[in-house]
């Protein structure tokens, strides 16, 4: 099985993790309903790195941001989905 | 050559040689009418009732590949309209009744094989939601039946129908005018039966782009030379997003990756299909004999035509629990195709903010028994440049106002539909 380094738990299996979504930012409470609209349904759905954000919801139940070939399934970067300022 | 009890005895005292090409292998022409992206069942179905309800015949249909490569060849052949939502349900039960005809219409065995469809239910939550299920199919005029664990248990000798099991049956909801047909039959009866009204069926010819003037496309950009279109029709599901991401459109759609594998040939022990209604398992047997199964989608945007084994043990775990007489049998191919996942579950058969720009896509993982209405109803969108009845609920802007169609009520999350 295909194993993914959480930056907290260090490899793991695939199968400890959900995916969420593509990682977008996300809308502001006070988005208009189109803004929200895209980004609720609209995905850019690539064939290639794609970014994504992850639960590693059986490990330590932490979002990550996975940057993720969708064609290959290689892995190219993984960290923390916490907002940049907030990331030691 | 018109293909009859009559033709085969004549080829049969000639050895066989006189059988012509099942359709043409034309060179593109400059320019056509109506050009359909995508040679799978859907884009040859859209083509064969562009000619034949339309009169529409300068048509192309281009293939990056070959007839039959790529989804239509990858399924696991599963024709059902057991449907709730009515926007849904009038459409899927269309595609029913084509198929039950679609053999003598085609001039071309599809092997359809009404052997019923038969969901289990393992708890009472799950059981009074088929009820319910059920009964908005009888109103909408759909055959729907209720088995008791008893009618299945002599239904199907082989299930596991005791108390044994972690999650015992309890009954299930049965659609006997569904079933299986042979899915390259499909294509190839639709690419002859298209080819002999004039529609060109072009293959190993890539789309790589489009030709725009303002609002309109005018050309597609292929590997085999640019060809003028007056209209352009896509059916490429599982690329639905790269390639309308051509024209600039950005879809409500996730490429995800689903399994199918299939055992070594067994004498006939299931004659119908069933699906396992504690887990996801869907399990019928070929002509040819081999279980062809399948489970959920591997959870996570994938092009990579491949899957990974713990969804495939799972898979074969509820196999096991509703077969226990399997365990022993050995798995022959296993295989991984791309679906177009939308937010909703249902498909888009639709007009889009390009004028002449049409598409046919977000079949999830049900595409094949749509193959019929789906060519029926987009030919028609095309033909009359507005959706037909039957897919006047399926648009891009449903996204936007709130008319999404939701049949399992799963949310906007690709992968739970």
């Amino acid at each position: 099985m295909q194993q993914f380094t959480c930056p907290y738990c260090g490899p793991r299996d695939q199968s400890e993790f959900t995916y969420g979504r593509e990682a977008t930012s996300v809308p502001a409470l006070d988005a208009s309903a189109a803004e929200w609209q895209r980004f609720v349904y609209e995905r850019d759905n690539p064939a290639g790195p794609h970014a994504e954000w992850w639960h590693h919801n059986h490990g330590c139940r932490q979002w990550l941001e996975i940057v993720r070939d969708t064609l290959t399934h290689e892995v190219l970067a993984i960290r923390a989905a916490r907002p940049p300022e907030d990331r030691g | 050559m018109r293909y009859s009890i009559f033709s085969l005895v004549r080829q049969a005292f000639a050895g066989h040689r006189g059988w012509d090409e099942a359709w043409r292998t034309p060179e593109p022409k400059k320019q056509y009418d109506v050009v359909i992206v995508g040679g799978g069942g859907h884009g040859l179905a859209t083509a064969y009732y562009l000619a034949k309800n339309h009169g529409v015949s300068n048509v192309a249909v281009l293939e990056k590949g070959y007839i039959g490569g790529g989804n239509t060849g990858r399924n696991t052949t599963i024709v059902r309209s057991n449907y709730m939502l009515d926007d849904n349900a009038h459409f899927y039960e269309w595609s029913l009744k084509l198929w039950h005809q679609l053999s003598t219409d085609l001039n071309y065995n599809t092997m359809f094989s009404p052997r019923g469809v038969l969901n289990l239910a393992h708890t009472e939550g799950q059981r009074d939601q088929y009820f319910r299920r059920g009964n908005r199919m009888l109103l909408n005029g759909i055959d729907a039946e209720w088995m008791t664990r008893e009618d299945i248990a002599r239904f199907i000798p082989h299930l596991d129908c005791s108390d044994n099991p972690r999650f015992p049956i309890l009954g299930g909801l049965m659609q006997r005018r569904g079933g299986t047909a042979r899915h390259d039959a499909v294509a190839w009866g639709y690419a002859r039966a298209a080819s002999a009204l004039g529609v060109d069926i072009i293959q190993n010819c890539e789309v790589q782009g489009f030709a725009r003037e303002g609002n309109r496309v005018v050309a597609v950009e292929t590997s085999r030379g640019r060809i003028g279109a007056g209209k352009v029709g896509i059916a490429v599901a599982g690329n639905s997003g790269r390639v309308a991401g051509m024209v600039g459109l950005k879809l409500p759609i996730e490429t995800h990756v689903l399994q199918a594998f299939v055992s070594e040939p067994l004498k006939p022990m299931l004659d119908t299909v069933v699906t396992y209604g504690a887990g996801h398992f869907y399990m019928s047997q070929s002509d040819k004999g081999e279980l062809v199964m399948g489970g959920d989608l591997d959870f996570y945007p994938s092009y990579a035509q491949k899957g990974n084994i713990p969804i495939l043990e799972e898979a074969v775990a509820a196999g096991l629990q509703m077969f226990p007489i399997l365990s022993r049998v050995r798995m022959m191919r296993h295989w991984g195709g791309v679906m177009d996942m939308t937010l909703d579950g249902s498909p888009i058969i639709a007009k889009t903010p390009i004028d002449n720009f049409y598409l046919n896509g977000g079949w999830c993982y049900g595409g094949f028994k749509a193959t019929p209405a789906s060519g029926w109803v987009f030919a028609h969108t095309i033909a009359h440049d507005a959706p037909h009845e039957l897919n006047r609920a399926h648009t891009l802007e449903r996204f936007e106002t709130g008319h999404v169609i939701d049949d399992k009520g799963a949310g906007p999350v690709a992968q739970w539909h």
